[in-house]
């Protein structure tokens, strides 16, 4: 949980059928200000369904959506001033150049935006001088480095990213993370992003649910909830039988996993990697390198296997 | 933000590449009408008025800008709505295989005031094309022709309206002309809420159009029932004010039967893209 426990965004049992397919079964989860919230899970397990939803671009078929603390379908026009958005991907009028296009959309905002806000916000995605262009000539890590600009026009409290780095190279993924991370550290922004890609979300949320099959998995702190799980911690070691022996020492057993090379892949918590450092140290066992496998992968398809 | 939201309209509009076919398409074919009249009129009004002459002997400036006009609009305003649905057609459903509607629709504005922005932004597109086909009819032709009476033929025969008898007919049925179009545009913008390309309100306007006409034109007595409510029965009322006596109650229907399908389309345009889930 972030500095305020002020909720911002809290969805409850949020169910949405299409006939007989039901795109989201029962998620709830709870976003809190200054949090940046990963949105997890596979494709088809009900993300975008539940984005929308939250942008009133679905209607719920049940559940119970509040954003700042006001009901989504009776305040639409009220929550929606406080959020800047991007829904899969950010499209804009082709024929239109960027300026015109954050302008169209500034205009429909609610707030009074300036030339030189546009212009100003043009900046700061990194598309200074290409205001002019069509967007008929932009790349797609530029459409979305837009999108990211008209998301943040209106000075929005919350920001809602649909799979922003989808189709993106490795550099605009990059960048794009570390505007998202200027947001909330420079802009204090509150923003709820919906990814597949774990890696992200473990680089750069605080928070995060995870949903499959259109049901709520697991949310909570993504530090908290991924330091709960145990590790495969690899050690790089010179001498991997007396190693072995000074294994068989310790309390936990079974720990060992199995060897790679010189390594030993041990089955152990976070907080018993410096112990079994120190324990090859004192005998003289030369430890090379130590690398945590654990990753938001492995703890992902752990949880939706399950 | 309802007036915003139209500004916006009106500039996507604008920009629009296809928003310009019409005006082009128009140029060109009412270029090559007044070319044509220029160099063979006196042939075609001599061809019209044959039949009349053993009767009837013509004096004045038959082929005058006034006739002229009368015959453009004849010809191109059945072919009007095609150009109108190609922008009408596509301003919703363009918004969705574009991808923007997704964008437009977490705005801080009801569906229902986009919507009539929208809605109001296709009126005006209508209302240029029409402009600007009365500007090249009507202008270009005096320029061209001059003016005179005008000789109208129609059903019940041969018409002679005086020129100071004119500007308020030629007013009146631009007017019940705008009408016409204007529930052309309706019928556009409503189907684009159920579909998700551009193509298929486009071609469903021209489809039911040509069915309407078909059914119109058909001397069935089942469907000669129905024809009397058909819109495109009305889309031609425009020229009743160019008749003499004027049938004022003819009029009058059209027009309330036009009005009746503009608000019953937009009640289904409302409803439905109020209640659309936004997939795209």
């Amino acid at each position: 949980m972030s500095d305020s426990e002020e909720k911002i965004v809290e969805v409850k049992h949020l169910v949405k059928h299409y006939g007989k397919f039901h795109a989201v079964e029962d998620v709830s989860f709870d976003v809190f200000r200054g949090d940046v919230f990963g949105f997890l899970g596979p494709n088809g397990a009900g993300k975008s369904t539940t984005i929308r939803t939250l942008l009133s671009l679905i209607k719920p078929t049940k559940g119970e959506i509040r954003l700042f603390g006001k009901d989504l379908i009776k305040n639409r026009n009220y929550i929606l001033q406080r959020i800047g958005c991007i829904v899969e991907k950010p499209d804009f009028y082709k024929y239109l150049s960027a300026e015109k296009n954050i302008e169209i959309f500034a205009r429909l905002s609610g707030v009074t935006v300036t030339k030189s806000k546009v212009h100003e916000i043009i900046e700061f995605v990194g598309l200074k001088g290409r205001e002019k262009d069509k967007l008929g000539g932009f790349s797609h890590g530029m459409k979305q480095r837009l999108g990211i600009a008209q998301t943040l026009i209106h000075d929005p409290e919350l920001i809602i990213l649909d799979e922003p780095t989808t189709g993106l190279d490795p550099q605009g993924i990059i960048d794009i993370r570390n505007l998202i991370l200027q947001l909330k550290n420079e802009r204090n922004k509150t923003v709820l992003l919906s990814s597949h890609i774990l890696s992200e979300i473990e680089l750069i949320a605080n928070r995060m649910v995870i949903i499959s099959k259109g049901k709520t998995i697991v949310q909570g702190s993504v530090s908290e909830l991924l330091n709960a799980q145990e590790l495969v911690v690899s050690f790089s070691v010179d001498n991997i039988e007396k190693a072995k022996q000074l294994l068989g020492s310790l309390p936990e057993k079974n720990i060992l996993d199995k060897i790679e090379d010189q390594n030993l892949l041990l089955h152990i918590s976070q907080e018993r990697i410096p112990v079994i450092n120190k324990l090859f140290c004192d005998n003289d066992i030369n430890v090379f390198s130590i690398e945590a496998k654990r990753k938001l992968e492995d703890y992902f398809l752990k949880l939706i296997n399950a | 933000m309802f007036w915003k939201s139209t500004y916006n309209e009106f500039l996507k509009i604008a920009a629009k590449p296809r928003s310009y076919i019409g005006v082009g398409a128009i140029t060109l074919i009412v270029g090559i009408i007044l070319f044509a009249m220029k160099v063979d009129g006196h042939n075609f009004i001599s061809f019209v008025t044959q039949p009349f002459e053993q009767s009837l002997s013509f004096e004045g400036k038959i082929l005058n800008g006034n006739l002229i006009a009368f015959i453009i609009l004849q010809m191109l305003i059945i072919h009007v709505p095609l150009l109108i649905a190609l922008v009408t057609g596509d301003l919703v459903s363009g918004e969705g295989a574009m991808g923007t509607i997704r964008l437009l629709l977490t705005k801080p504005i009801s569906r229902t005031s986009i919507l009539f922005s929208k809605y109001l932004a296709g009126c005006a597109y209508t209302l240029i094309i029409l402009l600007w086909l009365v500007f090249l009819a009507l202008v270009v032709g005096k320029i061209i022709f001059g003016t005179g009476d005008l000789m109208v033929l129609n059903s019940e025969g041969l018409v002679i309206l005086q020129e100071k008898d004119l500007a308020w007919r030629f007013l009146s049925g631009f007017s019940m002309a705008f009408l016409s179009l204007v529930m052309i545009a309706t019928l556009s913008l409503t189907l684009s809420c159920f579909s998700e390309n551009s193509i298929g309100p486009i071609v469903s306007t021209m489809a039911i159009i040509i069915l309407f006409t078909i059914i119109g034109t058909l001397d069935v007595p089942v469907l000669q029932k129905i024809q009397p409510f058909l819109f495109t029965t009305h889309m031609v009322t425009w020229r009743n004010f160019f008749e003499d006596p004027l049938p004022v109650d003819k009029i009058i229907s059209s027009a309330i039967i036009l009005f009746v399908h503009i608000i019953g389309l937009l009640a289904i345009a409302v409803y439905k893209f109020n209640r659309k889930d936004i997939l795209a």
